[in-house]
């Protein structure tokens, strides 16, 4: 059942769609039209806000492998992202399985959990000192494994928590049957419980990927060069450093921007159907 | 199967977790702590304990208040901004309009941009010379010459609330949004057949449904606006004159450009006390919210 609206009210709410459309979409429109304009129309004044020909070379340039360039440092940066982002998930979701498994199944020890939720508003400079002198002392400062154990300090709660409630979802009577047919606890684990949890794992893990890929603070202050330097660190150096092409910029922008955006898209979906499948199926 | 041997089984599936988290939070925290009383530098030796120097030096240094009022500042107007909008944002959306799937799926951009790509686009959006805020007020006509937006202590901070503003109101949209699909329709209907206007059905229909999610987002945001470093850092890194420098940016001066880790320490710990003040007297807030929803 709708309610009736009269012409001016529904003139005046597609008109404040459009310009929430316009507020959402305009910045991150600009950024790649920033990214695919000639860098004499981005030092015109006043813009030119539609590129005069299209430019796609800061791509390649970016994308190259060639030795000492722009690229080069660009790329390395790029897939030491993909490997701390990477190595932290694996290792959260590692923990956070059995221990969120635990958690759920046994509500006597839920509050150490919450003790684990509670270290989540704890801000990063009040562990940033200590951690810095031991990466040091252990020879793991600038290094992607050093930057993936700190990492954790964001990630294991996080998908702890996610994969508690995931646990929460499924019903113990499943469990229980197993178990009651013969089934080890391990099995049980294994062949029932699982599978079922599986789609809670994945969108965990993707979470974690995401905050891992977005994380600055530890990665400015834990990395010094390629070996290590994450991808926000090495746009933020692009950024406040002396580039002269603005359009660089906006393409490692861009780049880095696509996989999150891509996900969030794609995960909007499931989310949603997450949220209205729920229930045992037989 | 006996309780006790369950009580075992969960503590030892939890172990792994516990033992990791108390390495990389909870020993640096009790370290944190012994450092806040000491000396210490960042590189060298251990430093000599001097009680609580630091804290009297810290709290009653002009930095330290400049860079409180700092964040408050940002926190307060930014979070504000950030409800009000995203709550009209939800409330647009819950009305029937054409694409309205589609800018549901736009809400996510914003959200999804990794936090130093939207510093950096708003960096190259204000820019003094070449930005699209510039050129776009000067061609329109709102703007006579070109202004350094974040170059300037009397608009930086504005500048970096509304980039701020952009990437998270729309976290607040969603969760609103969640919400007001949540008010059944037959007490909407019956509220406009009682004759209540807009505002009225706003308040007494609709904002009890809100009030919980809204509760939620507004804890999360505060605390994550008080704990702000990224995007401060990318854009100003707490210029110009110091006028955007909050207190995670000054933490990050004393220990590591300065190298001072005991001070730097003492003052990380003032942080944690201000953002856990704000947590539990939040958490208690909620949960008052929720009681009386229920």
């Amino acid at each position: 059942m709708m309610e009736r609206r009269s012409l001016l009210a529904s003139i005046l709410i597609h008109a404040a769609a459009l310009l929430l459309a316009v507020v959402i979409v305009a910045p991150v429109f600009w950024l790649f039209v920033m990214s695919i304009s000639p860098a004499a129309d981005l030092v015109a004044r006043p813009l030119n806000w539609w590129p005069s020909a299209m430019d796609f070379s800061r791509y390649a340039t970016l994308l190259s492998s060639i030795p000492n360039s722009a690229g080069a440092n660009f790329v390395a940066s790029l897939v030491n992202s993909v490997l701390v982002a990477g190595m932290a998930t694996l290792a959260a979701i590692a923990l956070a399985v059995p221990a969120g498994w635990a958690v759920s199944r046994t509500p006597a020890i839920s509050w150490s959990l919450s003790l684990v939720i509670a270290t989540y508003m704890l801000p990063p400079v009040a562990l940033a000192v200590p951690l810095y002198m031991a990466l040091a002392s252990f020879g793991l400062l600038n290094s992607v494994f050093g930057l993936a154990l700190v990492y954790l300090t964001i990630l294991a709660p996080f998908t702890t928590w996610l994969m508690k409630s995931g646990f929460d979802g499924i019903p113990r009577e499943i469990e229980q049957a197993a178990m009651m047919d013969g089934a080890s606890l391990f099995a049980t684990l294994r062949i029932i419980t699982l599978p079922l949890a599986m789609p809670i794992v994945a969108t965990s893990a993707l979470f974690a990927f995401l905050l891992a890929w977005d994380e600055f603070f530890y990665a400015l202050l834990f990395t010094s060069d390629q070996r290590a330097r994450t991808l926000t660190v090495a746009i933020a150096e692009l950024a406040g450093g002396r580039v002269s092409d603005y359009g660089l910029i906006a393409t490692a922008g861009v780049l880095a921007a696509l996989p999150p955006v891509l996900v969030g898209l794609i995960m909007q979906r499931a989310l949603i159907s997450g949220l209205t499948s729920g229930g045992v199926k037989g | 199967m006996s309780s006790t041997w369950m009580t075992t089984r969960a503590w030892l599936l939890m172990l792994p977790l516990l033992i990791i988290m108390t390495a990389v939070i909870g020993w640096p925290m009790i370290d944190t702590v012994r450092l806040s009383f000491t000396d210490a530098k960042l590189v060298g030796t251990g430093g000599a304990f001097v009680g609580l120097d630091n804290y009297v030096k810290m709290l009653s240094s002009s930095n330290f208040q400049r860079a409180l009022f700092a964040t408050t500042w940002f926190a307060v107007i930014s979070v504000t901004a950030e409800m009000v909008i995203g709550v009209l944002a939800a409330l647009l959306l819950n009305q029937q309009f054409y694409g309205r799937a589609v800018l549901r799926a736009l809400l996510i951009l914003p959200w999804a941009l990794p936090t130093v790509v939207n510093a950096t686009l708003w960096r190259l959006i204000y820019n003094p010379e070449y930005g699209a805020l510039n050129s776009a007020l000067t061609q329109i006509g709102l703007l006579d010459s070109y202004r350094s937006w974040l170059g300037e202590p009397g608009t930086a901070m504005t500048a970096l609330i509304v980039a701020d503003c952009w990437k998270n109101f729309p976290l607040v949209a969603l969760i609103a949004l969640a919400a007001l699909q949540a008010v059944p329709r037959d007490i909407t209907a019956a509220s406009l057949v009682d004759g209540a206007g807009p505002f009225a059905r706003f308040r007494f229909v609709i904002l009890p449904y809100l009030a919980g999610p809204l509760m939620v987002a507004l804890v999360l945001r505060t605390i994550e606006a008080f704990k702000v470093f990224d995007i401060i850092w990318v854009m100003t890194r707490g210029g110009p004159a110091n006028s955007t420098r909050t207190l995670s940016i000054l933490v990050y001066q004393e220990a590591f450009s300065f190298q001072r880790a005991g001070s730097g320490a003492s003052l990380a710990l003032v942080v944690t006390l201000i953002v856990t003040v704000l947590a539990v007297g939040y958490g208690m807030l909620v949960r008052r919210t929720a009681g009386s929803a229920a």
